[in-house]
């Protein structure tokens, strides 16, 4: 039988305010253990929550980004249940009235645009974290209050690609936004899935598992498809399955039960009485609402539009805000119309560059400007593909422009035929069974012959011009 | 010359003139406490003390007594429970900053009082019941029992208290002195520990209206710390003193008449009510229809915020914790199980019941909009008239051990006491009389929210007028 997976996400991330959602303790990370803490943020008695006003406008801008109705009024409810990370022994969360509800959002799934419904946007607190040492448990408070928005999807995710698309594109929004890092290793962005399955083309929904400890979107994706896999099982082995919450593990690439829903908890909610309830102005929702930048996906289409990008290209350079603003300066100081060719170098050259850097194309710390002048360099063929990529590295760490490093490094690239003529000498006496190869008409034979001046050359050889002077000379030969 | 029987507004002239100084108040109060305290019990933590005077006692004017709810810094704030026990907390509650900067000393031993603020009596301290210094065999009324009953008895100028329910009125009712319950908002709640966070409101403890309306003027104002403080001026309270109440508008709500209140306590409340139209009011009965609703409303409420309030004694941080415990779970039970008192165990059962799934809509949701009524009532009333004038308790005080074992008859001794949090009004309570045995009767007076002034306005008059407040109890 064929079944179809039915995925809800709830995404719980750190709104990067300075400050904590009720009191005034710093949100930096890393700090010492319990070196960010007052009684407030402690859960001392008598000490009383004041909401952090940031918090509240990242919230609602948040809300505004996914799409989503911002709520005239909205309320702190407390969510009870005792555990150590948990000083009060409830949490302050919204209940029935969250900052923002029935938004969503757009991903794009197998060449098609794919809206998934969020449910609500809503503000609540963090825990602390445990840190487990021997036979002790110590408690580091640092993280205890920081604001979190958790962002509950409607179940309408129909795959773990669909689901890493979501995460993808609400990491991409929120970070335009700068209302959070979204970072998972440092817990500043956490998952937690619902999956159920049900035959293909059936309406009722199967029962569901909750899907907890994912590091990483890839993980979400693995947990996922592991899940979907240990159902689909489950059924056509005629079992049932169980309501529970799964831990998954990594290393394992297996997720293992942690309860069942015998043990679900009843939180007891109810409104918080320390705090007021509040009516969002609408002038604070129009006010917010004008801040919010061009969000990725308007971005990816104006990019298609305006420069002739790919989808491919396009959805590449939106992703990350700066980025995207770096990739933009570059195509407009790139004069030539086809926007191709520096696109080809931002989404190539540059991105591996990043990528074994760990950091942004706009972290490089390179200039649209000399990025252009590289490129025309090569485009005038003045120095080689291949120099040009030395060059661009030489960019990156020397933070030079590439004038300077071409003429240093002497890399310009020789398209004079009289300069070339030795290497070419040289590669045709040394390998004689290529060039009887090519005259027997492999083809092939050329290129390597045309590698060797290459070589020969320290890649300063403009290829195409060793190429044509190989094979007029053997062929005139 | 004795000190310690003074008001502040008496000793706060001879402190300016000099001829007295701040340590006189002090030595005259400890004196006091020396002679007496062993046999009221208002003050808790004080037993083992071999040198009575040496704790350290920052200097100031008038030395002011605190309940053991609120948060002094340094000095230990237990709430009078064994789970608390140890706990000096890190900083001060804004009362408690208000009156450092206005100069007064925070005298060093605490008030005693019911665990947490649970009772009607003091009777739930873990540090023993406070007596009635009137008549040391009855309770001083609860929970503000200690700040009440060190007031009367001349063991402190005047203190602090707190109100959730009726834990400043009641007691002040029982002890004859003035309590006042003020306005939801107008006093900070920061460095209070919570009951009932949206009932809980700090107030004065007084040996009379004046030194009332001091001390109000002090405490209260908008508190940046407490988003539940509201923001509007602070009268000088002390400029409605004025002895007039000509033609103001007096309510008596009728549904306060009822079975159940003392024969004395109704002859003491008519005498009273026939003095203030003798003095030029216009008194009238009124409708407050939802009374009878305030007490499940109030045991509903109450105690599911105190259920939540109360969660985070779990031995973690601080307080007591219970040792030889096998994991987390046994810890949390054990700790609390040990912890916490037979009536603070009873309140967490009862607000986590209302709270939980499926009983929500019925208890909690069903009294928050009952609360509303029980507002609205006051609110209709409030159109009319400037004040109502009502019973504070419905008996005097009675007997340590009376109604401990029946904590319904306990919970009905707030029956006029209660309707007045759930609407966040302000309410005094001021001696209008003695029974034949001798104890004294409380008035209560309520107005609108923030009509503070047109409370101790009427209650001026009123004491003006007659001698209760001057009667001393004999110990």
């Amino acid at each position: 039988m064929e079944f179809e997976p039915v995925i809800g996400l709830e995404v719980h991330l750190h709104l990067k305010t300075k400050t904590k959602a009720f009191c005034g303790c710093s949100t930096e990370f890393g700090g010492q253990p319990n070196s960010q803490v007052c009684p407030v943020c402690l859960g001392f008695p008598g000490t009383l929550p004041v909401l952090n006003k940031v918090a509240l406008e990242y919230a609602i801008k948040a809300g505004l980004a996914l799409n989503c109705t911002v709520n005239k009024f909205t309320k702190f409810d407390r969510k009870n249940y005792f555990y150590p990370d948990l000083p009060k022994d409830y949490q302050i969360s919204q209940y029935d009235f969250p900052v923002s509800s029935n938004g969503f959002l757009e991903i794009d799934i197998d060449g098609k645009i794919k809206r998934i419904g969020i449910t609500r946007a809503h503000l609540e607190e963090d825990a602390g974290k445990l840190i487990h040492k021997d036979s002790v448990s110590l408690v580091d408070f640092n993280r205890t209050g920081i604001a979190l928005l958790e962002i509950v999807s409607m179940p309408e995710i129909n795959s773990p690609q669909e689901a890493y698309e979501y995460l993808t594109g609400l990491k991409s929004i929120l970070k335009y936004l700068g209302v959070s890092d979204c970072d998972m290793e440092k817990g500043s962005l956490r998952c937690d899935a619902n999956v159920s399955i049900r035959p293909k083309g059936t309406i009722p929904l199967g029962v569901k598992a909750e899907l907890k400890n994912m590091n990483s979107f890839k993980a979400v994706r693995d947990a996922l498809e592991y899940e979907i896999e240990r159902q689909a099982k489950c059924l056509e082995a005629g079992e049932k399955i169980i309501q529970e919450t799964r831990l998954w593990d990594e290393k394992q690439g297996c997720s293992v039960v942690m309860r069942t829903k015998e043990g679900a908890q009843d939180y007891r909610y109810f409104p918080e009485p320390d705090l007021t309830t509040f009516i969002i102005d609408s002038g604070l929702i129009d006010e917010i609402r004008k801040s919010i930048p061009e969000l990725p996906r308007e971005k990816y289409q104006r990019f298609i539009k305006e420069y002739g990008l790919s989808i491919y290209d396009a959805k590449l350079l939106v992703l990350i805000r700066e980025d995207a603003d770096f990739a933009e300066s570059c195509m407009q100081t790139y004069a030539n119309n086809d926007k191709k060719l520096i696109v080809n170098w931002l989404n190539g050259a540059l991105l591996s560059e990043a990528n074994a850097r760990n950091c942004q194309l706009c972290q490089l710390g390179i200039k649209a400007q000399d990025l252009v002048e590289l490129v025309n360099f090569v485009e005038r063929q003045e120095i080689s593909n291949l120099s040009a990529k030395t060059v661009l590295t030489q960019m990156i760490e020397t933070k030079k422009g590439p004038a300077e490093i071409i003429k240093e490094k002497n890399l310009s690239q020789i398209s004079d035929t009289g300069a070339l003529d030795g290497f070419i000498e040289e590669a045709i006496k040394e390998n004689e069974k290529s060039v009887a190869d090519y005259k027997a008409g492999k083809e092939n034979a050329l290129m390597f012959l045309v590698g060797q001046v290459m070589k020969k050359s320290k890649g300063k050889a403009n290829p195409k011009t060793a190429q044509e002077l190989i094979k007029r000379r053997l062929e005139n030969a | 010359m004795e000190l310690h029987k003074l008001t502040a507004h008496e000793l706060i002239p001879k402190l300016e003139t000099k001829e007295i100084s701040a340590e006189d108040i002090l030595q005259a109060l400890y004196s006091r406490i020396k002679s007496i305290d062993s046999k009221v019990n208002a003050y808790v933590r004080r037993q083992n003390d071999s040198s009575f005077r040496d704790s350290p006692q920052e200097t100031g004017t008038v030395p002011i007594t605190i309940k053991d709810n609120i948060c002094t810094q340094g000095l230990n704030t237990e709430c009078c429970s064994k789970i608390l026990g140890g706990f000096k907390p890190p900083y001060d509650a804004t009362v408690i900053k208000k009156l450092k900067a206005a100069g007064l000393s925070i005298f060093n031993f605490k008030a005693n009082m019911d665990e947490f603020a649970f009772g009607s009596s003091t009777e739930n301290s873990f540090f023993g019941t406070t007596h009635n210094p009137w008549d040391l065999e009855r309770v001083p009324g609860g929970s503000s029992g200690g700040s009440a009953a060190c007031v009367a008895a001349d063991e402190a100028i005047w203190a602090l208290g707190s109100d959730t329910g009726g834990s400043i009125r009641q007691p002040a009712s029982f002890c004859g002195v003035v309590g006042l319950k003020p306005t939801y908002g107008r006093v900070s709640r920061y460095g209070l520990i919570a009951f009932a966070s949206s009932l809980d409101q700090i107030g004065p403890i007084t040996k009379d209206v004046r030194d009332n309306a001091m001390l109000l003027n002090i405490i209260s104002g908008y508190d940046a710390l407490d988003s539940t403080s509201i923001n509007t001026a602070v009268q000088d309270y002390t400029k409605s003193l004025t002895n007039d109440v000509k033609g103001l508008k007096i309510g008596v709500p009728k549904e306060y008449f009822v079975e159940g209140m003392d024969k004395e306590v109704e002859g003491a409340l008519q005498e009273a009510i026939n003095k203030l139209k003798s003095l030029g009011a216009e008194v009238k009965e009124v409708s407050l229809p939802h009374s009878k609703y305030a007490v499940p409303v109030y045991y509903i409420i109450a105690t599911a915020e105190a259920s939540s309030n109360l969660a985070r004694f779990d031995g973690v941080q601080y307080g007591f914790r219970a040792q030889q415990t096998q994991n987390l779970i046994d810890m949390y039970k054990k700790t609390r199980g040990q912890g916490f008192g037979d009536e603070a165990k009873r309140r967490i059962i009862l607000g986590t019941f209302v709270l939980s799934h499926g009983y929500y809509d019925a208890y909690y949701l069903r009294a928050l909009k009952v609360r509303t009524l029980i507002k609205q009532d006051f609110d209709k009333v409030f159109k009319d008239f400037d004040c109502i004038i009502a019973p504070t308790a419905p008996t005097p005080a009675f007997k340590i051990g009376e109604k401990v074992s029946d904590p319904l008859k306990m919970y009905l001794s707030d029956i006029y006491t209660i309707s007045v949090n759930l609407a966040g009004i302000p309410a005094i309570s001021l001696p209008c009389g003695f029974t034949k045995a001798g104890l004294p009767i409380g008035m209560q007076i309520m107005s609108k929210p923030f009509a503070e002034e047109m409370i101790y306005r009427v209650a001026y008059t009123y004491e003006q007028n007659t001698d209760w407040h001057k009667s001393k109890p004999k110990i």
